[in-house]
């Protein structure tokens, strides 16, 4: 293997390694929420209804409610992708790949302004 | 209970085949939740997003892991999804969608014909592309991976970076305006302009696809649209099935997963055209 090859599969097992730490913490988050769900029967707010901002959702978990702590997880989930284009960033960077930098940055700066139309909107 | 159990089993299944094709697995969950679970369109979409994302996360980890994905490919064509994708959500109610339906469904149709071309070919899976792109010379795009169904490191070359470069700026449009086909263009965008081999072709496309749906996932999470006990056994599901069809996909012989994803193509290829002529199946 060639140094630049050696060097990408170090990048990747790095994003990789923190990737896996993101799903299992979306996945375990989603599984109380299910667990809540069976035990309560049902979400703890009405049929299709379901807290949709930051507040409502902190509320509702801390009421246990499982709606609530469902859409933590799911939000967590969503985060995962941006968590991937962060964490390039810094792994190129490590790896002096200052083209791949500033590559990644533009990414994760598009998928920030695109993450702001879609909460104003 | 019964619908729990329901769609975890339906996200299983769609997990793998998705890892496996690199696809977002709309094809079987939108039906499955419209027609069996009887959910409204706005609903189905909104987990359809979701499913998108778990599959990506699920099936990268084991990718990024076995050095079967290429980071700069996916990281470069990420500027032309993510733009194209916003621009997209933008213009929805603006433009006029019967037009690219069939622009985009006719490049599927064309991909068929092209993949069944691969297929048929002797040399078939065996391209490493002899062109030597300066694009992919400058952006050093080109590739290895280890198959593990042939037990042979495959080193590839990357051909037409500024056409591949260009239908992913498509494939954004297409993915935001229209809600579809978040993997189908960008594994063919690869496999077919740019000449990548299919297997990591399917785990680039894998790693790109949550990265475009996680935009425009926010919007449709802030705007209510995203079911919590719908999305939920449906993501738990698919994360588990994502990560058993990334182990399995590496097993598979590339000519074998072209022949899974040949039918898919012709079916949405012809559901796109047949749309954008008002017809719809």
């Amino acid at each position: 293997m060639t140094d630049r090859k050696k060097e990408m599969a170090q990048i990747e097992l790095v994003i990789g390694k923190i990737l896996r730490v993101g799903v299992l913490v979306s996945a375990t988050v989603l599984i109380i929420g299910m667990i809540l769900f069976l035990m309560h029967g049902g979400t703890g707010y009405g049929e299709h209804q379901f807290p949709t901002t930051f507040a409502m959702i902190f509320q509702g978990m801390a009421e246990l409610k499982a709606g609530a702590v469902i859409m933590f997880g799911l939000f967590c989930l969503i985060l995962t992708p941006v968590l991937r284009v962060v964490v390039s960033i810094y792994a190129f960077a490590k790896e002096e790949d200052y083209l791949y930098v500033w590559i990644t940055v533009i990414v994760l700066v598009i998928l920030i302004i695109g993450m702001t139309i879609g909460f104003i909107k | 209970m019964q619908q729990i159990i329901l769609l975890l089993a339906v996200g299983i299944l769609a997990g793998i085949l998705g890892a496996i094709l690199g696809i977002g697995g709309g094809i079987i969950l939108t039906p499955v939740l419209t027609l069996a679970i009887g959910l409204d369109i706005k609903y189905a979409i909104g987990a359809s997003i979701v499913a998108v994302i778990a599959t990506s996360s699920g099936a990268t980890i084991a990718y990024l892991k076995d050095d079967m994905l290429n980071l700069r490919v996916a990281m470069f064509l990420e500027i032309a999804t993510t733009v194209g994708a916003i621009i997209g959500a933008l213009l929805t109610g603006v433009v006029p969608t019967g037009f690219l339906f069939i622009l985009f469904g006719s490049f599927l149709l064309f991909s068929t014909y092209n993949m069944i071309q691969k297929l048929r070919g002797k040399k078939a899976e065996e391209h490493v592309g002899a062109a030597n792109d300066q694009w992919a010379e400058k952006l050093n795009l080109n590739g290895t991976y280890y198959d593990k169904a042939n037990q042979k490191q495959v080193d590839y070359q990357v051909e037409k970076v500024p056409g591949g470069f260009a239908m992913m700026f498509g494939a954004g449009i297409a993915s935001g305006l229209l809600g579809i086909g978040s993997g189908v263009f960008k594994v063919t965008a690869m496999d077919t302009i740019m000449k990548m081999p299919l297997k990591p072709s399917s785990a680039t496309s894998n790693l790109m696809m949550g990265v475009t749906a996680a935009a425009s996932a926010t919007v449709y999470f802030f705007s209510g649209a995203i079911l919590p006990e719908i999305a939920a056994p449906l993501a738990l599901g698919i994360l588990a099935g994502a990560t058993v069809g990334s182990r399995i996909m590496q097993h598979l012989q590339p000519k074998f997963i072209r022949m899974i994803f040949i039918p898919i193509l012709l079916y949405m290829g012809l559901q796109m055209v047949l749309k954008g002529f008002g017809v719809h199946i």
